[in-house]
C-alpha cells in the first residue's frame, strides 16, 4: 500500500470529471434545503450515510476483487433514479480514462472493454485503487469522501459560501466518515463470500427525486 | 438501463492521433475567448463555409445553459446529430484545460456515431483571458476577442491572446461606435504574438469568416499530409 498513491487518487484535481457534478447540492440549494454551512453539514451527513455509504461499499468490494460486472448490476439496482445512473456511468467512464492513463492495468482494460460507455463510478474507483496497489479501505475512503466533498465544493460556487466554513464542515464529518468507510469494508468482505446482496442498499429518496427534477432544468450550473 | 455494452471496443486512453481501429482521427480545433466575443457566430459561419467540402461536427461547452448548442441547432448549420453539448460545472476553463475527459468523450462519441469526420470544432464557454485549451484535447486553438471588449485587450496579452494558434479580433464593424482603434489593436497583437497570425473580421461583412476558414483549411491540409 502506498500512501502517496492514495493522495494522487483522492486529490480533488484528479482529472476524472467530478468538477462538473454537485452530488445533488444544486437541486437542494434551489429547493431551499441548503442555505448555509449548518444545512450543508446536514445535507452531507445525510449523503454520507446513504449514497456515499453504498458507493464506498461498492468501491471496497471492487478493490477486493469482487466481479465488477456483478457490482455494476448491484449499483444499478441500488440507484432508482435514471438520471443518477446516467451520471454514475458518465463519471465512471471519465474516471476510467484517467485511471488507464495513470495506472495501466489489464483489469481496467477488461472493464473498459466490457463497458465502453462507462461502468458505475464506484466500481471503476475500486478497480482503480486495485490498479494503483491500494486496498479496500483506501477505495472506501475515496468514495465516501468524494460523496461529501463534491457537494461542499459545489455549494461554495452556488451560494458563495465561505470556503473555510465548507472545509470545516468536511473536517467535522471526518469521524463519521471513518466509521462509514470501516462499515463499507466490512460489508465488502462479506460480499466476497455471500455475494453482492451483502452490500448496503441505502438510497436517499430526496436525492433521487432531486436528481430527476434537476435533470429536467434547462438552466443549471452542474451536470448533476 | 445500460446493462450490456459488450459490442464496442474500449476508447483510447489519451488524445492519440489515431482511433482504436488505426484510422486517423479528425482534426480538433478549439475556439476560446471572453463571453460574447463571437465564438458561436464564428463556429456557425465556419460550418456554413466548410460543410460542403468537409465532414464536420461541433462540441459546445456552455456554462449554465445549452444556448450555444441550441443556437447552432436553430440556425441549422449542421444536422443535430453532429452537435454535442458538454456541461462544465460553473468552470469552463477546467473542462477544456485541467480535466478534459468530458470533452474527449464528446469528440470520440461524435466520431463513433457520425464519423468519419475531418474536423471537430470545440467551443469553450466564454471565459477570461487566461483560458486556453489543453493540447490533450485540441490540435490547434483560435482565441476570439472583439473590438467592443476594449481595444486594450491585445496589449494586456495573457495566454489566450499571446499563444493561441490564431487570434481573431471580431466585430470590426462596431469599431467606429465603440471608439476602438483597429490599427492599434493589430499592432499590439503583433507585438504580443510575433509571427503567430491575427485575423480582424466582421461577420456582418461580405468577407465574413473567409480568412479564418482559409486558416482552418491550411491546418487541415497539414494534419492530413
Ligand atoms: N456586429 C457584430 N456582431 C457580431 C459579430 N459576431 C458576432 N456578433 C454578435 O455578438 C453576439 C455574441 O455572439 P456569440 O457568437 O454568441 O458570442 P460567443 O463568444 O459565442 O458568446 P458566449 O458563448 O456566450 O461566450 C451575438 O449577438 C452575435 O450576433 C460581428 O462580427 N459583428
Ligand atoms: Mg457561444
Amino acid at each position: 500500500m502506498s500512501r502517496a498513491a492514495l493522495l494522487v487518487l483522492a486529490d480533488g484535481r484528479f482529472p476524472a470529471g467530478g468538477h462538473a457534478h454537485s452530488g445533488g447540492a444544486e437541486a437542494a440549494v434551489k429547493a431551499g434545503r441548503i442555505t448555509d454551512a449548518a444545512s450543508l453539514e446536514e445535507f452531507c451527513r445525510g449523503r454520507l450515510h446513504t449514497g456515499a455509504a453504498m458507493t464506498a461499499a461498492l468501491a471496497a468490494a471492487a478493490a477486493l476483487g469482487v466481479d465488477p460486472t456483478g457490482l455494476d448490476r448491484a449499483a444499478d439496482a441500488r440507484t432508482p433514479s435514471p438520471a443518477l445512473r446516467v451520471a454514475a456511468r458518465k463519471l465512471g467512464r471519465q474516471l476510467m480514462r484517467a485511471a488507464r492513463a495513470t495506472w495501466p492495468h489489464p483489469e481496467l482494460d477488461a472493464l473498459a472493454q466490457r463497458f465502453p460507455k462507462g461502468a458505475h463510478q464506484p466500481v471503476v474507483l475500486g478497480l482503480t485503487a486495485r490498479a494503483a496497489g491500494l486496498g479496500p479501505e483506501d477505495a472506501a475512503y475515496c468514495s465516501a469522501y468524494e460523496g461529501v466533498s463534491g457537494p461542499a465544493t459545489a455549494v461554495v460556487r452556488l451560494l458563495g459560501l465561505d470556503p473555510f466554513d465548507a472545509t470545516a464542515v468536511l473536517a467535522r464529518l471526518a469521524p463519521e466518515l471513518d466509521r462509514v468507510a470501516q462499515d463499507a469494508v466490512d460489508a465488502a468482505r462479506r460480499a466476497m463470500t455471500d455475494g453482492v446482496d451483502a452490500l448496503p442498499a441505502r438510497s436517499a429518496p430526496l436525492l433521487e427525486i432531486g436528481a430527476e427534477v434537476h435533470a429536467g432544468w434547462p438552466v443549471r450550473l452542474f451536470a448533476s | 438501463m445500460h446493462l450490456d455494452h459488450s459490442h464496442h471496443g474500449p476508447s483510447a486512453v489519451s488524445a492519440d492521433a489515431h482511433r482504436p481501429d488505426g484510422t486517423r482521427r479528425a482534426l480538433r480545433i478549439g475556439l476560446g475567448g471572453p463571453v460574447g466575443s463571437g465564438k458561436t457566430a464564428t463556429v456557425a459561419a465556419l460550418c456554413r463555409a466548410l460543410r460542403e467540402e468537409l465532414s464536420l461536427a461541433v462540441v459546445t461547452n456552455d456554462i449554465y445553459t445549452r444556448e450555444d448548442a441550441e443556437f447552432l441547432l436553430r440556425e441549422a448549420v449542421l444536422p443535430p446529430e453532429r452537435i454535442s453539448a458538454v456541461e462544465t460545472g460553473a468552470c469552463p476553463h477546467t473542462a477544456i484545460r485541467d480535466d478534459i475527459s468530458a470533452n474527449l468523450e464528446a469528440v470520440e462519441d461524435l466520431e463513433d456515431e457520425v464519423g468519419p469526420l475531418d474536423l471537430i470544432l470545440v467551443e469553450s464557454g466564454g471565459d477570461n483571458l487566461t483560458a486556453t485549451f489543453s493540447k490533450g484535447l485540441v490540435d490547434a486553438q483560435i482565441f476570439v476577442i472583439d473590438v467592443a471588449g476594449g481595444d486594450d485587450i491585445p496589449r494586456k496579452g495573457g495566454p489566450g491572446v499571446s499563444t493561441a494558434d490564431l487570434l481573431v479580433v471580431n466585430k470590426t464593424d462596431l469599431a467606429p461606435y465603440v471608439g476602438s482603434d483597429l490599427a492599434r489593436m493589430a499592432a499590439d497583437a503583433k507585438a504580443q504574438r510575433g509571427e503567430l497570425p491575427v485575423v480582424l473580421q466582421s461577420l456582418r461583412s461580405e468577407e465574413g469568416v473567409r480568412d479564418v476558414a482559409d486558416w482552418v483549411r491550411a491546418r487541415l491540409a497539414a494534419w492530413t499530409a
